[in-house]
C-alpha cells in the first residue's frame, strides 16, 4: 500500500452547532495514489471543501467524529496541533477557496512570500528567492511581480503567485479549492494545465482538485470523485465516469452540462429538479433519494460502497440493474 | 437583417470613458463604439472576459450610467432624453437588470414578497386581482406560491431566487431584460433549470433578453445572436452558429480553445498562454489596417483592424 500517498477510511467529521450535528462528510472513503491528480465534484454544500479542511485543520465547530486518515505513514486525526504544524506546507498544502482575496493590499508580494516563509521556519535568504524566481518563471510571471502589490495583478497572476507559494516545499499532497472558478476561461485553462504540470515535474506528488465544475476536471483529473449531500457517491477514472457512470446523480450531473455545439432550440437540457437535504439531523437513507428519478423503498437504507471495477466504487443500491441505463443516453 | 418593426432596442456607437483622478486624470475606455440591436423575442449574449465593458454596457442600458457617445434607441428615441420622473418611471418598467448575486438583490431584513410590493408601489401595474397575478408568475417560473411568499431570502436557494426576479419581470412584461451573469452563481443542477425558464419566459411573452455571460456554453446554449466583447470593443457579431463555426477574431478563437469541455480534451502538446492573445489581437490588426468592421457573411461581422 505504499504507493498511496493519503487513505481515508469512513471519515466523519459534522459541524457541532446549537441545534444539532451538520453531517458535512459522512462516512467517505478513499485513496490518493503516488503521481494523481483527483478530481472532486459536487454541488455547494455537499461537504467538498469540509472534506478538505478536515485535512488540514479541524477547528470548531467543525469536529473530527470517526475514521482514519493515512497521510504518507501520518495518522494526522490523531496528531496534536503542533505535530502536526511540521507537516504543513511541506507534506501537505492547501490552496483554500477565495485564496485570491487573501492578499494583503499594503504589502509587497515580496514582502508576504517572506512572512509566509518565516512562519513556517525557513529562512528568507538569496537562495530561498532564487527557487521563487524559478518557480515564477515556470508559471510565466516575470520576477518583477515580486516588487507589485496585489492590486497590481490580474486574477489569473494572483493564482499563479498563489501556486507558486504553496507550492514551495515541493508537498507531496496539494488540496486545490476551487482555484479556478474566479478566473476568466484563458486563464483557468493555463492554472489547470499548471496544476497537472507541477505534477510531471515531481514538485507536488499528488494532488486534491475540488470543483463544481466537471468539464475542468475532465480536461486533467487522472481519477473523479463525486460528493453529495456530505456522503460519497462515486470515484473512478475519469473516462469510466463520464461514459459509464453508475450513479444515477453523476449521470444528472453530467447531462445538466451545457456543451458547444447544443443549443436550446435543437435540444433542451435537464437540471435535477429539486434541492439538495439540509444536513442538520438528517437521518438513515441514500440522502440523494428525493431527486432521484429511480429512487425505490430500498432507497430509505443508507447504501454501501461498493465494488464497480478496479479503481471505480459506487454507493447506490440499484447500480448493478441500472448498469446500461445510465451509460446509454448523452 | 431583421426587420424594423422586430427591433426593441437600437444601440448605436456606444462609448463609455471613465475618468479617474483630478490632477492628473486617467481615462479608460470601458465600452468604444458598440452598436447592436435587440430583435422583439429573442436572446442576445454578451460574452467577454472580466474588463471587456460587458458589464458597463449592460449599465448604460439601464442607465445607471451615461454615455460618453453615441445613443440607446428604445420605441424611437434617445434614452438619454429621458430626464422626468414619470419618463424614467416608464422607461424602467419596460427595461429590467437582474444581476449575479441574488442574495445581494434582496434586503435580508423583509420578506421576499416584498420585491412584488415594490414594483406595485412604484409603477402602474394593471392587474385586477394583485396577489392571484403574483401567484399565476410564481408558478410560471415552477415556484410553489405556498413555499416561496412569506419567507426570508436566507430560506430560499439561489435559484429559488433569481427565479423570484423572472417571475417579477415577467409580472410587470418587460421589453428588455438584462441578465447579467444571472447564473453564474448558481449550482450545475440548477442553473440549467433557471435558463431554460429564462428561454421559455423569453418566448412566451416576448420578452428581449441580453444575456451578459463569461460562459460560452451557455452563450451557446440558449442565444439566438452573440456578441464578443474584447478591452471594450465589440469584436464579433451575429448569429450565434456563425460565429461558434466561424470564429474569426483571434480573441474569439483563443476563448474556443481554452473552454472546458466534457469529451474534448486541450491539446497537452500546445503551449497555452493567456497573455499570448494580447499579441494576436495586435497582429490581427496590423494585417487588416483600415479595415474595420466587416460583414463576412450575412449576420456575422468581425472586427478587423481597431482604427
Amino acid at each position: 500500500m505504499s504507493e498511496n500517498i493519503l487513505e481515508v477510511k469512513n471519515l466523519k467529521a459534522y459541524y457541532d452547532i446549537l441545534k444539532g450535528q451538520v453531517k458535512a462528510v459522512d462516512d467517505v472513503t478513499f485513496n490518493l495514489k503516488k503521481g494523481e491528480i483527483l478530481g472532486l465534484a459536487g454541488e455547494s454544500g455537499c461537504g467538498k471543501s469540509t472534506l478538505a479542511s478536515s485535512f488540514i485543520s479541524r477547528k470548531k465547530p467543525l469536529k473530527y467524529i470517526s475514521g482514519e486518515v493515512d497521510l504518507v505513514g501520518n495518522k494526522i486525526m490523531e496528531m496534536s496541533e503542533k505535530e502536526f504544524k511540521k507537516l504543513r506546507l511541506s507534506t501537505i498544502s492547501l490552496i483554500p477557496q477565495y485564496a485570491l482575496d487573501a492578499f494583503s493590499p499594503t504589502k509587497k508580494i515580496k514582502t508576504y512570500i517572506a512572512d509566509l516563509a518565516r512562519q513556517h521556519g525557513i529562512k528568507t535568504d538569496k537562495k530561498f528567492f532564487n527557487k521563487v524566481k524559478e518557480r515564477l518563471d515556470l508559471v510565466n510571471l516575470d520576477e518583477s511581480v515580486l516588487n507589485r502589490y496585489s492590486i497590481e495583478l490580474s486574477g489569473g497572476m494572483k493564482q499563479r503567485v498563489i501556486m507558486v507559494i504553496s507550492t514551495i516545499l515541493d508537498p507531496e499532497f496539494l488540496i486545490a479549492d476551487e482555484i479556478t472558478s474566479a478566473l476568466d476561461v484563458s486563464s483557468q485553462r493555463f492554472v489547470a494545465t499548471m496544476l497537472a504540470n507541477l505534477r510531471d515535474l515531481g514538485i507536488i506528488k499528488s494532488s486534491i482538485f475540488i470543483t463544481h465544475d466537471l468539464s475542468i476536471l475532465y480536461q486533467i483529473a487522472d481519477r473523479i470523485m463525486i460528493m453529495y449531500a456530505g456522503n460519497f457517491a462515486e470515484i473512478g477514472p475519469t473516462d469510466e465516469i463520464v461514459d459509464n457512470p453508475r450513479h444515477p446523480y453523476t449521470r444528472a450531473l453530467i447531462d445538466s452540462l451545457p456543451k458547444v455545439g447544443i443549443q436550446y432550440k435543437d435540444k433542451r437540457l435537464s437540471g435535477i429538479d429539486g434541492t439538495p437535504p439540509h444536513l442538520l439531523n438528517i437521518g438513515e437513507g441514500c440522502r440523494f433519494r428525493h431527486r432521484c428519478p429511480y429512487a425505490i423503498d430500498k432507497c430509505e437504507e443508507t447504501p454501501q460502497r461498493e465494488q464497480v471495477a478496479e479503481d471505480h466504487y459506487v454507493s447506490c443500491w440499484r447500480w448493478k440493474e441500472l448498469g446500461s441505463d445510465l451509460s446509454g443516453q448523452k | 437583417m431583421a426587420k424594423n418593426k422586430d427591433i426593441v432596442m437600437s444601440v448605436q456607437g456606444l462609448t463609455k470613458v471613465f475618468k479617474s483622478g483630478i490632477l492628473n486624470p486617467e481615462y479608460t475606455v470601458a465600452a468604444k463604439d458598440v452598436s447592436f440591436h435587440i430583435e422583439k423575442g429573442k436572446i442576445i449574449s454578451l460574452i467577454g472576459e472580466s474588463g471587456s465593458g460587458k458589464t458597463t454596457v449592460g449599465k448604460l442600458i439601464l442607465k445607471l450610467i451615461n454615455p460618453s457617445e453615441g445613443k440607446i434607441i428604445y420605441k424611437g428615441k434617445d434614452i438619454a432624453e429621458i430626464n422626468d420622473k414619470s419618463e424614467t418611471q416608464n422607461y424602467y418598467r419596460r427595461v429590467q437588470g437582474i444581476f449575479q448575486d441574488p442574495f445581494a438583490t434582496f434586503n435580508p431584513l423583509y420578506r421576499v414578497d416584498r420585491v412584488f410590493d415594490l414594483i406595485f408601489d412604484s409603477f402602474d401595474l394593471d392587474y385586477e386581482d394583485k396577489d392571484k397575478a403574483i401567484r399565476d408568475a410564481l408558478y410560471d417560473v415552477n415556484l410553489n406560491p405556498d413555499r416561496t411568499l412569506g419567507k426570508f431570502p436566507h430560506q430560499l436557494s439561489g435559484g429559488q431566487l433569481q427565479r423570484l426576479l423572472i417571475a417579477r419581470a415577467l409580472l410587470m412584461d418587460v421589453d428588455v431584460l438584462i441578465a447579467d451573469e444571472l447564473i453564474s452563481m448558481l449550482d450545475a443542477s440548477t442553473r440549467i433549470g433557471v435558463l431554460n425558464l429564462l428561454v421559455e419566459s423569453c418566448k412566451k411573452h416576448g420578452m428581449s433578453v441580453i444575456f451578459i455571460t463569461h460562459d460560452l456554453n451557455l452563450g451557446y446554449y440558449i442565444s439566438d445572436k452573440s456578441l464578443i466583447m474584447y478591452k471594450g470593443r465589440l469584436v464579433e457579431r451575429g448569429d450565434t452558429k456563425k460565429i461558434y463555426e466561424n470564429a474569426t477574431h483571434p480573441y474569439t478563437q483563443m476563448l474556443f480553445e481554452a473552454v472546458p469541455e466534457i469529451g474534448e480534451r486541450w491539446d497537452p502538446d500546445e503551449e497555452f498562454l493567456p497573455e499570448q492573445v494580447v499579441d494576436d489581437v495586435n497582429d490581427f490588426y496590423q494585417n487588416n489596417k483600415g479595415k474595420g468592421f466587416v460583414e463576412i457573411e450575412e449576420d456575422h461581422s468581425v472586427l478587423f483592424s481597431d482604427q
